[in-house]
């Protein structure tokens, strides 16, 4: 039942003006009104149902309207450094904002190593938490581990960036980034000097943020591959796993792409714990273990000090991430929608 | 499938009970029961990964928290040097009380009725499905950026302030209220809208006493997402509210901070005075957001109607 709506609350004449209730007392009282009555109410009633319509439709738009201005506003002002810069700016890799040098590369680079190693720690994780949530789990147990996951999502980024710093760093990060060099040094992606404060710190930071969007989604789509799937790899002799594997898999690998790409979404955009791990250097290391920056984090941590130029600078940064993110996105709810629409 | 041309055996008891008792004896292969095994092994495992920073992340926010938090701390704003002790947030509550307040005020009545607009009058008409495509996208906008727009488009004539923060703030919960919106109007069945309809009522009548209340609770819920989401963003408040170390309640012309805000103050700063107020200071955010996230459960769970 919809609580909420009685019977009452409608009253039989429209009610036009202010929507009176009429009180159901006396029910010989309740005759209809008169014609007359109803055209009378009726110029009035159709101005009102126009203008509540046409409020709708308007902060509908406004949605389309905010998204429009924002983007033609910030890259306005982010044009001088765009034609001063040229395409060095993308492509430059110093970044000298006291020389007026604008080259983002290394931050572009940033931004998409710590994603993608986000991406590559939380898939695997959200993957398996969430088969085992599906198919696996018994049931008592799964309401409080799909609870606890999805409190991941309500912590702040500006908490987690507290704890990456000050309890992550020393217990996990530091000692990872040390061992990933000392066995893999030899690699050039695990090049020593080892910090915890890298692109691979970060990485870990944001998979952990990103595990709980990646799983939701993945228990979502791997919950509408229907039970007969199942039940037909089971009487062809599939174990548990070899049912998930030909069964349960192939049928979700559209929303499993587009469960990874909104996680990859969120984690190009995350600022605030980025900037606290990543190390803040301005350079570009072929090593995950070495400090970098991200296109978010340098916007965070040089707007309080940067000069007008900068700012604009900073501005473009903004510009560009925001392309690669939109870029992401709407690719990502094409797949989804493919898939709703497929249903 | 590789299942197929295994051993052709049956076993049929392992997860369905549809085929129980297995109608062959013979049972599948060593390597395929220790892939099962390993498989089923490595689930578990990652779920005892993924369960470990929940633990790690909610066991040290207590107890550093908990070992600063006090009155002073709820009541006071921070001293002026990270290196002293003593002191609190209250600046940055009130702040972030503020901006979220005003931006709820602004963009819940707004996504509603943008979110009517989808169901009860565009349906799927080209600007309907533009908006809805558009929000979709509008979610996955990093906050950062609406940070820059707003600094661009109001900062730079007005200066820093409560009002700019609260501008960002609520484009950012504005689509999010938006969707959440549009999924629960489009669960209130059909039959009571021409109930309504049959007994006279004008559209808007319709919308505003039987479409509305009935999608309540579930409208409740995105609305205090959309509240806790706010509640804890920092990147876009650093380039409109700026942050600030005095107690303020203007609305404009003069820097504001925010929880968020401060705690990412304490978490730069070398001095452990200053780290100690940030642990307090995160107790204090997640407690605000964790309420707005029970809440939110406590409304869904209360809702009547469900896919």
């Amino acid at each position: 039942m919809i609580h909420g709506v009685r019977g009452d609350e409608i009253s039989a004449g429209g009610g036009i003006g202010g929507g009176s209730v009429r009180s159901p007392a006396d029910p010989r009282d309740e005759r209809p009104p008169s014609l007359s009555a109803l055209a009378r109410r009726r110029g009035f009633g159709r101005a009102l149902d126009r203008l509540f319509g046409w409020t709708a439709a308007v902060s509908g738009t406004l949605v389309l309207l905010i998204l429009a201005y924002m983007v033609l506003t910030t890259t306005n002002t982010a044009l001088p450094v765009f034609t001063s810069e040229g395409i060095s700016f993308v492509t430059g890799t110093e970044w000298l904002p006291s020389r007026g040098v604008y080259g983002i590369l290394p931050f572009i680079y940033g931004t998409l190593v710590t994603s993608i190693i986000a991406v590559v720690i939380a898939v695997p994780i959200s993957l398996g938490v969430s088969l085992y949530l599906t198919e696996l789990a018994p049931s008592w147990i799964k309401g409080p581990i799909a609870y606890a996951v999805d409190l991941l999502a309500a912590v702040p980024s500006v908490v987690y960036g507290l704890w990456g710093v000050f309890v992550l760093l020393p217990l996990f990060l530091q000692p990872a980034a040390e061992a990933l060099s000392s066995v893999f040094g030899f690699l050039p992606i695990f090049k020593a000097p080892a910090t915890g404060l890298s692109y691979f710190g970060a990485g870990v930071v944001l998979a952990i943020m990103i595990i709980p969007i990646i799983s939701a989604l993945a228990r979502e789509v791997f919950r509408a591959v229907p039970d007969d799937d199942r039940l037909a790899a089971y009487a062809l002799g599939a174990t548990r796993w070899e049912m998930i594997w030909e069964a349960v898999i192939p049928r979700s690998r559209p929303g499993l792409v587009g469960a990874t790409m909104l996680g990859l979404g969120r984690a190009l955009g995350e600022t605030i714990a980025v900037a606290l791990l990543v190390g803040s250097r301005p350079t570009i290391s072929a090593s995950i273990v070495q400090p970098g920056y991200s296109m978010a984090a340098v916007i965070a941590n040089q707007f309080p000090e940067a000069d007008a130029t900068g700012i604009r600078a900073l501005v473009g940064v903004g510009v560009v991430l925001f392309a690669i993110t939109i870029v992401i996105n709407m690719a990502a709810r094409l797949f989804v929608w493919r898939l709703v629409a497929e249903r | 499938m590789r299942a197929a041309r295994g051993s052709g055996a049956v076993s049929g008891t392992r997860g369905s009970g549809a085929v129980s008792g297995g109608v062959l004896s013979e049972r599948p292969s060593w390597r395929r029961l220790w892939s099962d095994r390993v498989a089923t092994g490595v689930m578990f495992a990652t779920v005892l990964i993924a369960l470990l920073p929940v633990l790690l992340i909610f066991y040290y926010i207590f107890r550093e928290g908990l070992a600063v938090t006090n009155w002073e701390f709820l009541t006071q704003a921070p001293p002026f040097s990270y290196r002293r002790e003593g002191g609190g947030y209250v600046n940055g509550l009130i702040g972030t009380l503020m901006m979220v307040g005003m931006a709820t005020a602004v963009s819940v009545p707004l996504g509603i009725l943008a979110a009517v607009y989808l169901v009860e009058y565009g349906g799927r008409n080209l600007l309907a499905s533009l908006i809805r495509f558009f929000s979709d996208v509008m979610t996955g906008v990093p906050s950062v950026f609406v940070g820059l727009f707003v600094y661009t488009a109001f900062v730079v004539p007005f200066g820093f302030g409560a009002l700019m923060g609260a501008v960002a703030l609520s484009i950012i919960m504005l689509p999010i209220v938006v969707r959440s919106t549009e999924e629960m109007l489009k669960l209130v069945p059909q039959e009571i809208k021409n109930a309504s309809y049959a007994l006279g009522a004008a559209k808007w009548q319709t919308v505003l006493r039987i479409v509305l209340p009935s999608a309540l609770p579930g409208i409740t819920t995105g609305v205090l997402l959309a509240v806790a989401r706010a509640a804890g963003e920092t990147a876009p408040l650093i380039l409109t509210a700026f942050g600030s170390i005095t107690i303020t309640t203007a609305l404009i012309g003069e820097p504001i901070s925010a929880l968020p805000l401060a705690i990412f103050d304490g978490a730069r700063t070398p001095f452990a005075a200053g780290q100690a107020r940030a642990w307090a200071g995160a107790l204090e955010l997640l407690a605000i957001v964790l309420v707005f996230t029970l809440l939110a459960r406590v409304a869904a769970s209360r809702s009547s109607i469900s896919r």
